[in-house]
C-alpha cells in the first residue's frame, strides 16, 4: 500500500480534530480534539519515516506520545478544577482573562 | 594628586540631601536648617572654585578630575570646567540657598492638618518636609555635576538622571493656590509632572541613540570607542578622527533636540509653562534658572564642540526657531492670566534670546549669550520668588485676583517691579547687557534677525508692565485690603537678587573675564571670526 | 576739576538710593534731603562751567574715565563721561531748573503722605538725565535714555491708586520703548559700521562710510527722539502723562525729559549733516508735529492738556531746527534754554492755580483769577508773553531765529518749513492768548459750578480730603511755590536778550555743533516783522473768541477739527483700532494656538496612541476558541508564506 494514502489520512484527521477545538464548547471534547490531533501528527511523522527510510520521524512520535500524555495529565487536572468550582465543562464560560 | 573641588562641590548638597531625608518627621525646622547649611556649604565650596579658576590659563578645562569608570566602554568619571562652565556652577550654588530659604514653609503640611508630632505617631514615614528639601539638594547635584563633566556619557548620566527628583517635585509639592478644589490641583499638577518627564525622556532617548552613534564612530576611528571630551577633540584635531558629514548631521540633531527640549526652544516648550504653573515658586525657579540652563550649556559645549560643521549647517533653521521663540514667547506672556504662567513664557522669549545669542557666532553674541544665562537666573529668581510670596499671601495665581497692592504692601510691589523691570531689561540692571550683547551679536552677522528680535524688547515692556499696573496699581482690590508686606525672611531673599542684578547691571567685569577666553576657543573651534566693522575707527585713527 | 563731573551724576543718585531704601525714618526731613542733593548737582554744574569758561573755546570738553563697563572681546563699553559746552548747557539747565522744582514740590506736596518717595524718584530722574547728557558714548546715552524713561513712569504713576494714571505710566513707557528699539538698533549699526560707539570716533569717522548706512543710523536715530520728544507719530503718550502731579509735568514734560531727543539730534550732528535724507525726515517730522502739538492746543479744556499740546509744538521748533543742521543746532539748544525757563513756569503757574482752586484742571471753570494770585498771574504773564514772542522776551530771540533759520535752509524747502514755523507762531499765540484768557480774565465761572463735572476727574487725588465740594477759594501759593516761579520768569524775560546780544550763546556752542548763517531769502528784519505781525493776528483772533464774548461752561460741541483736536487727531483711536485691538487678538488667538495646536500635537499623538491600544484590546475577548482560531489563521498564513518562498 501506498505510504501517502496514510499522509492523507493523518491529514485529515488533523482537520478533524482542529475543527472539534474550534467548533466544540465541552471542554472534555475539545480536549479529546487537541489528543485527536497530536495522533495525526504522529501518523504523519511514522509514514514520513517509513517513507525516508530513517528513523527520525518514528523518535518524533515518542516525544510527541510523552508531551500528549503529560498535557492530558495537566489539562484533566485544569478541567476538573474548574468544573468544580463553576459547575460547568464548557470553555466559553472560563473567559475571565480578559480586560 | 590635588583636592577634588568640583566632585566635593557635587557631593555636598548630596551628603545634605541623606542629611535632610534621615532628619525625624516631626523635626521640620530641623531638616530645614540642615537643608539650608549643606546649601551654603556648596556655595562655599564653588566659590572657591570660582577663586581657584584662573581666566588667563591656557588649559581648555581646569580643575579636572579624572578617573576610569566603565572601561570596557571607554566611559570614565572626568570632571573638569571652562569659564562657562565654573560660571553657572556659581550662579547654581548662589541661587539654591535662595530657593531653599524662599520654600520654606512650601512644604509644611497644610493648615489643620494634624500636627506632624501625631501624625509621625500613625505614619511614622509622613514628612513631605524633608522630602521636598532632600529633592532640591539632589537636583542641585546633579546639575552642577552636568556642568562639571567633561565625558559625555557622564553627562548623559546625570543630564537624565536629574529628572527624576524635579518629577517628584512638581508632582509631589504643587502650589495649592491654583485652582478650584485639590482634585482639580491634583490633576492638573500630576498632568504637569508626567508632561515634564515625558518631553525631557523622549529628548533624552533621541540623545542617548547619539550618544552611542558617537561611540561607534570613535570606535571605528580610534580603535577603542572614548566619551571623552578632550580626547576627541584632539582626535579631531590631529585628523585621527574624521566623522562623515551626514553622521555628524545626525549625531548634532540627536542632541540639539535634547537640549532644545530642556532650553526650551519653540515648538518643544509647551512643558514648561505648565511645570512653573503648578509647582511652587521656588521648585518653577529651580527649573526655569537652573535645571533649564543644562540644556544652552549643553548647546555650547556639546553641539558646538564636538559637532562644529553640522552647527553651522543648521544655523539658519535655528536661529529662526529662537527668533519665533523670543516673540511668541512674549506674546503668550501678554495673553496670559496666571502670573506663573506668564513668567514662564516670558522665559520662553528669554531662552530664545540665549540661544539666538549661542548661534549667531559671534564672541559678543556668545559671551552675551552666557551672561544671559547668569542674568536670566538671578532675574527671573528675583522676580518669580516675589511673585510666589504674593501668591501665597492671596492664594491665588489669577492676574485678576490682585489690584492695588502697592499700597497695602509697597515693599513687595517695589521688589516686584525691579523685578519686572531687569526682566523686561532696563539698562544699569544685569539683564540689560547680556541683552545687548546678544542683539549686538547677532546684528553684526544677521542684521535682518537682529532687528527683529529687537522687537523683542517692546513686547518684554509690554507683558511685565500690564502685569504691574493689573496687580499692583489701581484701587485695592477686595481680598487684598489685609496683605502684610514682605517679612524678614522674605527679605532675606530679595535683597541680594536685587544687589546682584545691580552690581552685575554696573560692573559685570567678573564675569565677562571668566567667559570670554572660553567664547574664544568656541569660536576657533567652528571656526568663525567676528564680522569685521566696515570702517574700524583704528584703522582711520592709525592713517592719521 | 575734572573729577568732579561723576559726582554730578552720583549726588541726586545717592539721594534717590537714601530716600527709597530709607524708610518711614526719612519721611519728615527726606524732601530736604531731595532738595540738597539736587541743589549740589546743580553747584558742582556752576563751579565746572566757571571752570570751563577759563579754558580756551576749542579745549573746553573734559572727560573723566571711570571705569570699563563691558570688556567683551571686540566690544568696549566705558563708564565714561563727557563734558563739553552742549553736555554743560544741559546740565545747568537740567540742575537748575530741578532745583527750583525740589523746592517748589516741597509746597505742592506737603499733603502728600508718599512725598518722601517722589522726592526719590525726583532725583533718580535728575541723576539719569544728568547721565544722559554728560554719557561719552551711546550706550551709556543709552543707560540714561531709559533711565529717564523709568524716573518717567514711576512719576506719572505717582497715583498709581487710579487707573487712569497707571494706564498713562504705561503707555508712556511702552510709546518710548518703542523709540528705544530706534536707539538700540542705531548703536547696533554704529558697531558693524564703526566697530565702536563712542562720541568722539564716530563723529569723526562720518565722512569714511557710505550714505545709506549713516542714514539708516539717522533715521533710528530720529525715531528714537520721536519717542522721548513725544514726535509725531510717537507723541500720543505726552497728554496722558499730564497725569502725574504738576511739578513732574513742569520737570520732565516740558523742560527737561522731553528735550533729551533734540540732544541726541544735535550730539549727532556729524552723521546728520552727511545724511541730508535723514535730515529731510528730522525737519518733516518737526514740522509736522509743530502745527500737530498747536492745533491740539488750541482745542484742549484741560490748563495741563492745553500745555502739553503746547510744548509738542515747541520741542517741534526744536527738532526743526536741528533739522537744518548746522544752520539750526545752535538755535534749537537756545530754544531748548528758554523753552525749558518758560514752560517750566507755566505749568508750575498751572499748579499753583490748581492748588488754589481745588485741584481744578478745566480752564472753562476758571475765570478771572488774577485778582486772587496776583504773583502767580504776573509770573505765568511773563512766561506767557515769552512763549507767544513778544518782542523782547526770552521766546521772541529764540523763535525767531529758529524761523529765520528755516527760511535760510533755501530752496522751495525752505519757503515751506519757514511758512510752517510762521504758521505755528500764530497758532502758538492764538492758544497760549486763550489758555491766559480763560484763566485769568472774564468773569468768574467758578462760581457757577461748585461742584464739579464727573467727566472731567481730578488729576490730583488730594483733593477728595479737601472738600472738593464746596465753592473753591482761589489763593495765592505758599512762598516754597511762588520763589521758583519768580525765578523762573526771571529766566523767561531775561535769558534769551542774555544769549542773543553779542551772539554770545552762538559762540558759546560753535565749537561743539558747529554754526553756518545760510543764505536767508528774506531779511532778518522782514522776518522778524511778519512774526510779530502774526503774533499780533493770533491774539487778536484769541480776544476775538473768548476775551469779548463770555465763555460757556460746558464746552461746544464745536468743529470737526475741534472735535478732533479734542482727542489728539485722533491718534488714539487709531491706536486703539490697530495696536491695541489687534495685539489683543493676536495674542488671543496665539495662547489658542498655542494650546491646541502645538500641545495638540503632542497631546494628539498621545491620544491617539491610547485610542489605538484600546481597540486592540477588544481582541482580547478571552474566549480560548477565538485565540486557537488565531493561531490556526498564523500557522497558516506562516505555512502559506513558506510555499510561496520556496515557489519563487
Amino acid at each position: 500500500m501506498n505510504p501517502i494514502n496514510y499522509l492523507y489520512l493523518a491529514a485529515l484527521l488533523f482537520t478533524i480534530g482542529a475543527a472539534g477545538v474550534l467548533l466544540r464548547r465541552n471542554a472534555i471534547v475539545v480536549f479529546m480534539c487537541i489528543e485527536l490531533m497530536l495522533n495525526a501528527c504522529n501518523l504523519a511523522f511514522v509514514s514520513f519515516s517509513r517513507m525516508h527510510g530513517n528513523l527520525d520521524g518514528q523518535i518524533m512520535a515518542f516525544f510527541t506520545m510523552v508531551v500528549a500524555a503529560a498535557e492530558v495529565v495537566i489539562g484533566l487536572a485544569i478541567i476538573v478544577m474548574i468544573f468544580r468550582s463553576r459547575h460547568s465543562a464548557s470553555v466559553d464560560d472560563a473567559s475571565l482573562m480578559k480586560l | 594628586m590635588s583636592f577634588p573641588l568640583l566632585t566635593a562641590t557635587a557631593v555636598a548638597p548630596a551628603v545634605g540631601a541623606v542629611a535632610v531625608a534621615a532628619v525625624p518627621a516631626a523635626q521640620r525646622t530641623l531638616a530645614k536648617w540642615v537643608a539650608l547649611l549643606f546649601s551654603l556649604a556648596t556655595l562655599v565650596l564653588a566659590a572657591v572654585a570660582l577663586v581657584r579658576f584662573d581666566p588667563d590659563s591656557e588649559d581648555p578645562y581646569q580643575l579636572t578630575e579624572s578617573h576610569a569608570w566603565i572601561a570596557d566602554f571607554g566611559v570614565r568619571y572626568e570632571l573638569g570646567v571652562d569659564g562657562i562652565g565654573v560660571v553657572l556652577v556659581g550662579l547654581t550654588a548662589l541661587l539654591v540657598p535662595f530657593v531653599v530659604l524662599a520654600g520654606w514653609h512650601d512644604a509644611d503640611p497644610p493648615a489643620g492638618a494634624p500636627d506632624a508630632a501625631t501624625q509621625s505617631v500613625t505614619h511614622g514615614r509622613w514628612r513631605p518636609t524633608q522630602g521636598f528639601f532632600a529633592l532640591i539638594l539632589m537636583v542641585e547635584a546633579m546639575v552642577i555635576l552636568s556642568f562639571a563633566a567633561t565625558d559625555v556619557f557622564l553627562f548623559y548620566v546625570f543630564f537624565e538622571a536629574m529628572l527624576i527628583p524635579m518629577y517628584f517635585l512638581i508632582g509631589g509639592f504643587g502650589d495649592r493656590a491654583g485652582h478650584k478644589n485639590e482634585q482639580e490641583t491634583a490633576t492638573q499638577r500630576s498632568y504637569a509632572a508626567v508632561k515634564f518627564l515625558l518631553y525631557n525622556l523622549a529628548g533624552g532617548l533621541i540623545m542617548l541613540a547619539a550618544v552611542i552613534g558617537l561611540y561607534a564612530v570613535t570606535a571605528d576611528d580610534l580603535g577603542s570607542g572614548t566619551f571623552s571630551l578632550q580626547q576627541i577633540a584632539e582626535a579631531r584635531a590631529s585628523g585621527e578622527l574624521s566623522i562623515s558629514t551626514n553622521t555628524e548631521r545626525l549625531l548634532f540633531l540627536g542632541f540639539f533636540f535634547a537640549f532644545a527640549v530642556k532650553a526650551p526652544l519653540w515648538p518643544l516648550h509647551t512643558w514648561l509653562p505648565n511645570a512653573m504653573g503648578e509647582s511652587t515658586a521656588p521648585v518653577a525657579v529651580l527649573i526655569t534658572a537652573v535645571v533649564d540652563k543644562v540644556g544652552t550649556f549643553a548647546m555650547l559645549r556639546y553641539c558646538l564642540h564636538l559637532f562644529p560643521e553640522a552647527s553651522k549647517w543648521a544655523t539658519p533653521v535655528i536661529l529662526v526657531l529662537a527668533v519665533i521663540s523670543i516673540l511668541y514667547g512674549a506674546l503668550l506672556a501678554v495673553g496670559q492670566r496666571d502670573i506663573k504662567r506668564l513668567v514662564a513664557y516670558a522665559s520662553i522669549s528669554h531662552f530664545g534670546f540665549i540661544i539666538l545669542g549661542i548661534f549667531a557666532m559671534t564672541s559678543q553674541g556668545q559671551s552675551g549669550a552666557t551672561l544671559y544665562m547668569v542674568n536670566h537666573g538671578i532675574s527671573t529668581a528675583a522676580l518669580m520668588l516675589v511673585a510666589g510670596f504674593l501668591i501665597s499671601r492671596r492664594g491665588s495665581r489669577l492676574i485678576a485676583d490682585y489690584g492695588g497692592v502697592q499700597k497695602v504692601a509697597p515693599v513687595l510691589a517695589g521688589t516686584f517691579l525691579i523685578g519686572g523691570l531687569a526682566t523686561l531689561s532696563l539698562p544699569g540692571l544685569a539683564p540689560f547687557i547680556s541683552e545687548f550683547l546678544v542683539l549686538v551679536g547677532t546684528f553684526s552677522r544677521y542684521p535682518a534677525i537682529g532687528i527683529i528680535a529687537t522687537v523683542g524688547i517692546v513686547l518684554a515692556a509690554l507683558y511685565v508692565l500690564v502685569l504691574y499696573q493689573r496687580t499692583m496699581t489701581g484701587p485695592v482690590k477686595a481680598g487684598v485690603e489685609n496683605m502684610p508686606d514682605l517679612r524678614a525672611r522674605e527679605l532675606t531673599v530679595v535683597v541680594p537678587l536685587i544687589a546682584l542684578l545691580v552690581f552685575l547691571g554696573v560692573y559685570p567685569k567678573p564675569v565677562t573675564e571668566m567667559i570670554d577666553p572660553a567664547v574664544d576657543r568656541t569660536l576657533s573651534v567652528v571656526d568663525k571670526q567676528d564680522p569685521k566693522p566696515d570702517v574700524p575707527v583704528q584703522d582711520v585713527e592709525a592713517a592719521k | 576739576m575734572e573729577n568732579l563731573i561723576g559726582w554730578l551724576v552720583a549726588a541726586p543718585l545717592l539721594g534717590a538710593a537714601v530716600l527709597l531704601c530709607g524708610g518711614k525714618r526719612l519721611d519728615r526731613l527726606g524732601h530736604w534731603l531731595g532738595t540738597l542733593l539736587a541743589a549740589a548737582s546743580f553747584v558742582i554744574g556752576v563751579l565746572l562751567f566757571v571752570d570751563m569758561l577759563g579754558e580756551d573755546e576749542h579745549h573746553r570738553a573734559m572727560h573723566q574715565h571711570l571705569f570699563s563697563w563691558i570688556p567683551v572681546s571686540g566690544f568696549q563699553a566705558d563708564v565714561a563721561f563727557q563734558l563739553d559746552q552742549l553736555s554743560m548747557t544741559f546740565v545747568l539747565l537740567i540742575t537748575g531748573v530741578g532745583t527750583l522744582i525740589h523746592i517748589y514740590s516741597v509746597g505742592y506736596m506737603e499733603h502728600d503722605d508718599r512725598r518722601r518717595r517722589f522726592f526719590g524718584y525726583l532725583n533718580l530722574f535728575l541723576a539719569a538725565m544728568l547721565l544722559l547728557v554728560i554719557a561719552d558714548n551711546y550706550l551709556l546715552l543709552y543707560v540714561g535714555w531709559e533711565g529717564v524713561g523709568l524716573a518717567s513712569y514711576l512719576l506719572i504713576g505717582f497715583w498709581q491708586h487710579k487707573p487712569s494714571a497707571a494706564t498713562a505710566a504705561k503707555k508712556a513707557f511702552l510709546v518710548n520703548r518703542v523709540g528705544d528699539v530706534g536707539l538700540s538698533i542705531a548703536i547696533m549699526l554704529m558697531f558693524t559700521t564703526f566697530g565702536t560707539f563712542t562720541f568722539g570716533p564716530v563723529l569723526e569717522a562720518t565722512g569714511e562710510t557710505g550714505e545709506g548706512k549713516l542714514t539708516a543710523i539717522g533715521l533710528m536715530l530720529l525715531l528714537a527722539a520721536c519717542g522721548k520728544s513725544a514726535q509725531v507719530p510717537l507723541q500720543s503718550w505726552l497728554g496722558d502723562a499730564m497725569e502725574g502731579p504738576t511739578p513732574v509735568s513742569a520737570l520732565i514734560h516740558a523742560a527737561t525729559m522731553v528735550t533729551a531727543g533734540v540732544y541726541l539730534i544735535t550730539r549727532s550732528g556729524a552723521i546728520f549733516n552727511a545724511a541730508p535724507d535723514a535730515q529731510t525726515a528730522v525737519v518733516a517730522v518737526g514740522a509736522v508735529t509743530l502745527i500737530f502739538g498747536a492745533i491740539v492746543g488750541c482745542a484742549k479744556d484741560d490748563i495741563k492738556k492745553a500745555l502739553a499740546g503746547s510744548t509738542m509744538s515747541q520741542i517741534g521748533y526744536m527738532i526743526l531746527a536741528a533739522g537744518l543742521g548746522p544752520i539750526g543746532y545752535v538755535f534749537a539748544i537756545m530754544h531748548l534754554v528758554t523753552h525749558g525757563f518758560f514752560k517750566a513756569g507755566l505749568f508750575l503757574g498751572a499748579g499753583s492755580v490748581m492748588h488754589g482752586m481745588n485741584d481744578e484742571v478745566d480752564m472753562r471753570k476758571y475765570g478771572g483769577l488774577r485778582k486772587y494770585m496776583p504773583i502767580t498771574f504776573i509770573t505765568f504773564g511773563l512766561g506767557y508773553l515769552a512763549i507767544i514772542g513778544f518782542p523782547g522776551l526770552s521766546g521772541f530771540f529764540s523763535k525767531d531765529k529758529i524761523i529765520e533759520a528755516a527760511f535760510a535752509k533755501g530752496g522751495t524747502e525752505g519757503w515751506i518749513l519757514g511758512g510752517t514755523a510762521l504758521l505755528g507762531a500764530a497758532i502758538t499765540a492764538y492758544y497760549m492768548t486763550r489758555v491766559m484768557l480763560l484763566t485769568f480774565f472774564g468773569e468768574e465761572r467758578w462760581r457757577k459750578t461748585a461742584t464739579r463735572s464727573p467727566e472731567a476727574p481730578s488729576a490730583e487725588p488730594a483733593a477728595e480730603t479737601r472738600g472738593e465740594h464746596a465753592e473753591p477759594h482761589p489763593h495765592e501759593s505758599p512762598k516754597s511755590m511762588t520763589i521758583p516761579m519768580i525765578v523762573l520768569a526771571f529766566g523767561s524775560v531775561f535769558a534769551g536778550g542774555l544769549f542773543s546780544v553779542g551772539d554770545r550763546f552762538v559762540h558759546w556752542l560753535e565749537p561743539v555743533t558747529g554754526h553756518d548763517h545760510g543764505d536767508s531769502p528774506l531779511s532778518a528784519t522782514t522776518v522778524t516783522l511778519s512774526t510779530v505781525a502774526v503774533l499780533v493776528v493770533g491774539v487778536a483772533l484769541a480776544w476775538a473768541q473768548y476775551g469779548r464774548k463770555p465763555v460757556p461752561v460746558v464746552a461746544p460741541r464745536g468743529s470737526l477739527l475741534t472735535r478732533a483736536a479734542r482727542r489728539d487727531l485722533l491718534q488714539d483711536d487709531f491706536n486703539h483700532v490697530v495696536l491695541v485691538r489687534g495685539g489683543e487678538h493676536l495674542t488671543r488667538s496665539l495662547v489658542y494656538v498655542d494650546h491646541k495646536l502645538v500641545d495638540g500635537v503632542v497631546n494628539g499623538t498621545a491620544a491617539s496612541v491610547g485610542g489605538l491600544s484600546g481597540r486592540l484590546r477588544r481582541l482580547q475577548n478571552g474566549y480560548a476558541r477565538s485565540y486557537a482560531v488565531s493561531m490556526f489563521g498564523g500557522t497558516a498564513v506562516l505555512i502559506a508564506a513558506t510555499l510561496l518562498m520556496r515557489a519563487v
